[in-house]
Parts: C-alpha cells; structure tokens; sequence
C-alpha cells in the first residue's frame, strides 16, 4: 500500500546537490509529492524535507539511494507521528459581504490575513497537509484567486507523542 | 609549501594515489594537463577513441582490483566517455575520468566544445565534480578516489576547466584529505542478523549460494570457498561471479540465469534457502519474478542497501561487505553434511550432459561453443575479456574460470565494443598475464581501430574473434520469438585476417576443429598482438534459454542428439 513518507535530510550547501536528489526520484521513479530546500542551522548545510508516496519498503530504498549521494550528510525516514508542516498563502474573492465569513472561517484554522483589498484578501494557514487542504476546500466556494504551498518542512519530535496530541 | 599549476596538482595527485597508467585523448581544452603530463611520472596510452579509453580504464580495474583513470577533452571527447561510464557503473568499476572543461569565464556560453559533462555523466557516475579552480583540485582528486574505492566502487568524473588547469595554487597533500568519508562507515552485521542467518541455515536441507561480484570486490573468495565448504552449500554464480569461486570445485553448479545451465536453475527453483552473495537478482538471473525460487527463504547479503527487496523480496538483508558478514558466519557455523541434496543435484547434472554440445558430433561443422571449449582447454591460465552476446555466454559456459578476475565483461550494460579495448586496459594492468579477446563479429567491428593502440603499445594480446555472420544474440531472438523474420541482424564483416595484417598483426584464419589448436599455438609464439578468426557454424543458438518474463525452469533446451539426427538440423 502507498502512502505518504517524510524524509528528512541534510545537505551540503553546494551547486548541483538538488540535481542530484531531483535525477535520483526521477530515474528510480519515486513520486515526489513536495521537496522543500532551505538553509539549515549548522553553517555549510541545507535542510530538505521530501514527502514521497510510496511502500514502506519504497521509501526505506528512496532512504538507502540517498544515503549513497556523496553530498547527503544524513537521512531520516520520519514516523507518522512526527511534526510536518506545510505554508500556504490563498488570495480568495472576497467583497464586504462575504468577509465575516471567511475571517470566521480563518480563525477556524488560525490562518492570517496579510493583505486585504476591497474584493479579495489573502490568508496565510500552516499546519500539516491534512489541515491545509482542509483549509483550500472550504475557501474554494467563495473563489480561490490564487493559491501558493510550500510543501512540507518536518522535523522530529523528540519524545513520543502527548496520547492526546498537539493540535497542527 | 610549493605553488603548483592546477596541471601539475592533477598528476601529482593521480601518482600519489598509486596511478601508473592513463588512457586518453588529448584535445584543446585539456591542453595545459598534458603538457605537465611530460614531467609526470605516469605512461599515457594514447587511443583511437575515448570511449575505448573508458573501456580500458575499466579493464585495467578489474584486472588489477585498482582504480582505471581516463582522461578526455572536453565537448565531444566528453560525450565519448558515456558509454564506458555507464559500462563501469553498472557493474561497479573504480574508474576517476578526467575532462578538459572550457574556461570557467566561458560556462553556460555553449564556447567551442562546451557541453555540461557533469549534468550528463550525473545519473551514470558515483559523483562527479566541476572544478573550476585550482586550489580545489587537491581536495576533489582525493575525494574522487576515496569515492570510487570505496563501499560499492563505481565511477568518479572530475571535469576541470582549463584556467583551473592553468593557475597556481598550494598544494598541501595532507590538508586535501577526504573528509566526507566518515559519513559512510562500513557497515557491520548485527549479532541479531547473523543469529538469525545461522538458525534459517541450520534449518535449511537444500540450500544454495548466490555468488556475484561482490565477492571478488570485498576480497572474500576464501572465506566464502570455507563457508560452503563447512556447510556443504552448493554455489552459483552470476555472469560476473564468474571466477569469484573456482569453477571446478564439486561445490560449483555454474552460471545461473536465462542461460545458465538447466541443473543450476532447476536447483535454484527447489532450494529451500537462497544465500545471495554481493548479486542483486537482476532480471537476467531471476527470470519470471512471482515464479522466482518458490520454496526458497532467501538471505541477502550486500554493501549497497539499496539492493535490497529492490526485484525480489528478502527474508533476511545484511548490510555489510561479503568478507566480514561470511566471516562471522562461519566463526558460529557447525560444519554439516547434505548427501541428500548432493545426489538430488547430481542427478539433476546428469540428464543434461547427453544434451550437451560437448557430446555432439561436429560433421565438419565449426561450433562456436567448440571453439571456447578447445580455447579454455589450450589456455586454461588465461584471463579472457569478451564482448557482448552469444560468444559472451557460450564462453561463461564452456571457460572453466577457476581464479578470481580472470573472466572480464561488460555484464550489466551488454556493452557490445567493449572486449578490445578492456583487454587492453587489462594487459597493461598484468603485463605478464596472457590476455585473450573473445568477441564476435559485429562487437568488435565497434572498437576494432583499438587494434592500433594495441600494436603502438606493443601489447601481446591474444584476440579470437568469433564470425558467425550474423549478430547472433539478435538473430537468435529473432528465430524464437520473431518467425525467424532476420531484420538487420546479418552483418558483413571485413576479411579480419587482412584487416590485423593492415594494423601490424600475426593473423590465422580457421574454418574447422582440426586447425584450432596449432593456430592457438601459432598465435600464442607471436610476441606482439596476434588474432585468430574462427568461421563458425552461422545459426547455432545458445541453449538453454530461459525466453525474458518466463520462470527459471521454462528454459527452451537444446535438442538431445537423437532428435537432431532423425531431423537432419545437425548436418548443416
């Protein structure tokens, strides 16, 4: 069964590293589901998250294939209950009349506004993917104008989970 | 601290790591690095095309168990470079390429012979580098080679542009050490996975090794050899585990795969325990994978963990290299006896021998299969290097290779062109081993301008090519599977006795069994390179064939000499 993996990995900050992990899903055929590159917090390296949607087995060999890239400095399969969290930022039409609703609807999802103009305004909503498709479906009926996602950026957690959970 | 051009830096540090040997092509934009080649103290073999260059670094490596070092211009002497790239990472060859690059002012213009050699050579390299100044070269040489030695070896390319040729920087030897190494420690089997191996071959009553080229990288015939001896564990082996174990050992069952020998495939699919060996069940040992050794639990040991459950799903992976892994097993293993699968095996062996070519009556024919057979008799010392198709299988059929490396070819690529000019590289890297070529007709017309390097090198190559007439392998296939409908598969070939003469060779020509041993003897007095063409029956076929997508033991069989003699297809 396929499902989605979140994988961890540190990067040396050097050109042509991304190539290297872009060609390598391309050639093995993992389906990249979003990548995220930024800079990570020890000096020379960057941080990229992957989600892929593949078997456990799959995502263990996406895992092994990483680790062979001479400028991976370390991989980590995440588990399911680890932290992933993805950025949008939704333009929706949106007049005076309808805006009581959809800042209701905003504060449900403790998204932001960041702009606002007389027919449309923008939300920014993080959370995990889950929540932020959540998010897009109940903005679409009052029209989305535009949309932009981040795809994840993920970190584990250090202790097992809280049996009742953080909220996203 | 001396100040060296970056051309200087590059030799230095290619002598340091042990490199005696180079293969190359000299071209503008490596210009500045050959001209310091001339103070180095490392022997250019200057070729007819790099992609023969490739090939002989490969050869080299694997004859020696060193690093092969290629060294091209930039643009087209690049782009040539890509097929003995692939050749060698498919089959895990330590090779460091080196490239010209045009100068770094001019990357990403399209100048004159500019072509974006890393972005091309990156799916089909371990790593590759663009260097482009020369303070960085020290640094990335040395990596390149820890790279391509280390864990699963493979090949490195290292593209550097011509200022970085031409500037001076420091060079410190020492403060260039790889430092990314200790990312990638070998890794060592857990006592957990080495119990549990132990009890699934205590278990085991008909067990079988899988022996692949792992076994000759990671250094472990003899632990290996020991092991299946203290366990009593038959063995098989894939193309280029070949040699890993001695053939003739009453352990070895031969080749496995879709024209590996019946019994070996037949014992494969009644196995109840595989224990792979540095292979990775590529489709051409496993056939039909949902038919694939069904009662067997398999046990898969390799360096690479990405080999793992990649075609065939695993009972039990160990990561680690063969040698440690083997060693701690057979540190716990109490030695066992099994007469039963012995005889089961045994007699398995015997239904096949009647349909042997060996026990055919040659009518005056020329078989192929004869030839090797009478060759490996004649030379049995001999490392071969074959190309790629039918004389490529009957020749892991009928050469008996009983020591380690002496059986080189292009396995996972099928790299037609390739026995030349790796037969090269591999003379070079053994200068008092006899080197013999085994290629057919249409592969070594690919390469066959390599003759010229070989007699400029004065090398004592021994070439026997194979002339069916045909491209056999495909006319084979078009036989079975295609109605026989012969698309592009007849080839016309030069008079090969002529063309060697061209070159400066001692050629013999043989049309029939009686002549090939005094023209092996003729061939073997010359003291530079010699060939021999050997006319050969022109539609034999390889048997038996396990036909791609069918189960190991569907294999189409060669007919028992009964049949052929009431049909006539023997006379003719």
């Amino acid at each position: 069964m396929t499902e989605s993996h979140c994988i961890l990995a540190l990067l040396d900050d050097e050109p042509g590293v991304l190539d290297r992990v872009a060609a390598l899903c391309r050639r093995r055929a993992f389906n990249i589901q979003s990548l995220t590159v930024s800079p990570a917090s020890e000096p020379g390296a960057s941080r990229m998250t992957l989600v892929v949607e593949a078997t456990e087995i799959g995502a263990r060999r996406v895992v092994a294939h990483l680790e062979k890239l001479v400028n991976v400095q370390s991989v980590d399969l995440l588990q399911s209950g680890d932290l992933a969290r993805d950025l949008c930022l939704a333009r929706v039409a949106c007049g005076p009349a309808a805006r009581p609703a959809v800042l209701q609807l905003a504060e449900v999802f403790r998204a932001r506004v960041v702009d606002l103009a007389a027919d449309s305004l923008v939300l920014e909503c993080t959370g995990n993917r889950t929540k932020v498709d959540r998010f897009i479906e109940v903005l679409r009926p009052y029209g989305l104008l535009d949309l932009g996602r981040s795809g994840a950026v993920a970190m584990a957690r250090n202790s097992e989970p809280l049996a009742l959970g953080i909220p996203a | 601290m001396p100040e060296l051009t970056g051309a200087q830096i590059l030799w230095e540090c290619l002598a340091r790591e042990g490199v005696d040997t180079v293969f190359g092509y000299p071209g503008g934009a490596i210009l500045p690095a050959y001209d310091a080649l001339v103070d180095a103290p490392i022997h250019h073999v200057l070729v007819r095309h790099e992609q023969g260059a490739c090939h002989m670094a490969d050869g080299y490596a694997r004859a020696s168990g060193r690093v092969g070092v290629v060294v091209a211009t930039s643009g087209p002497g690049a782009t040539n470079l890509v097929t003995g790239l692939a050749t060698a990472m498919l089959d895990s060859t330590p090779l460091v390429a080196i490239t010209g690059q045009v100068g770094s002012g001019l990357l990403g213009t399209d100048a004159f012979q500019e072509v974006d050699v890393t972005g091309v050579t990156l799916p089909i390299t371990k790593h590759n580098y663009l260097v482009t100044r020369a303070e960085d070269l020290a640094g990335v040489l040395r990596e390149a080679f820890a790279v391509a030695r280390g864990g699963r070896p493979g090949p490195v390319l290292v593209d550097i542009t011509k200022d970085a040729q031409q500037a001076r920087a420091a060079f410190d030897w020492d403060a260039a050490a790889p430092k990314r190494q200790h990312r990638r420690p070998t890794p060592q089997a857990s006592i957990a996975d080495l119990d549990q191996a132990l009890a699934m071959l205590a278990q085991a009553e008909r067990p079988v090794i899988l022996a692949g080229h792992g076994i000759t990288l990671g250094g472990a015939r003899d632990v290996v050899q020991r092991f299946a001896e203290s366990q009593d564990i038959p063995y098989a082996c894939t193309l280029l585990g070949l040699g890993a174990l001695p053939a003739t050992h009453e352990l070895a069952l031969g080749m496995m795969g879709m024209h590996g020998e019946a019994w070996v495939n037949q014992a494969i699919q009644e196995a109840d325990l595989l224990l792979a060996l540095g292979m990775r069940f590529d489709d051409r040992v496993t056939g039909k994978l949902s038919s694939y050794a069904p009662k067997a639990k398999k046990i898969h040991v390799d360096i690479d963990r990405s080999e793992f459950n990649k075609n065939v799903s695993v009972d039990l992976a160990i990561h680690g290299d063969v040698q440690s892994v083997v060693e701690g097993l057979l540190a716990q293993a109490t030695p066992r006896e099994r007469p039963d699968w012995r005889a089961r095996l045994r007699a398995l062996r015997g239904d096949a021998s009647v349909r042997d070519i060996q026990s055919l009556p040659d009518h005056g024919v020329l078989y192929a299969a004869h030839v090797i057979h009478d060759l490996w008799r004649l030379c049995p010392e001999a490392t071969v290097v074959t190309d790629v198709g039918q004389h490529q299988m009957w020749e892991a059929q009928y050469w008996r290779h009983e020591g380690e490396r002496s059986l080189i070819t292009s396995g996972g690529l099928g790299t037609m062109g390739f026995a030349l000019p790796a037969a090269l590289g591999a003379q070079k890297a053994r200068p008092d081993q006899e080197v013999w070529v085994v290629a057919g007709d249409g592969g070594f017309q690919m390469t066959s301008c390599e003759l010229m390097t070989a007699v400029q090198e004065g090398l004592p190559l021994r070439i026997a090519v194979i002339n069916n007439g045909f491209l056999g392998m495909v006319r084979q296939w078009q036989e079975f599977f295609y109605e026989r409908r012969y698309a592009a598969s007849p080839i016309q070939s030069p008079d090969f006795v002529k063309l060697a003469e061209a070159y400066g060779l001692t050629a013999f020509r043989v049309d029939s069994r009686g002549q090939i041993a005094e023209a092996v003897a003729k061939a073997r007095a010359v003291t530079g390179p010699s060939l021999i063409e050997f006319r050969v029956q022109q539609e034999d076929s390889v048997f038996p064939m396990v036909p791609a997508g069918a189960a190991l033991d569907e294999m189409i069989r060669r007919p028992a000499p009964s049949v052929l003699a009431e049909t006539g297809a023997d006379t003719a």
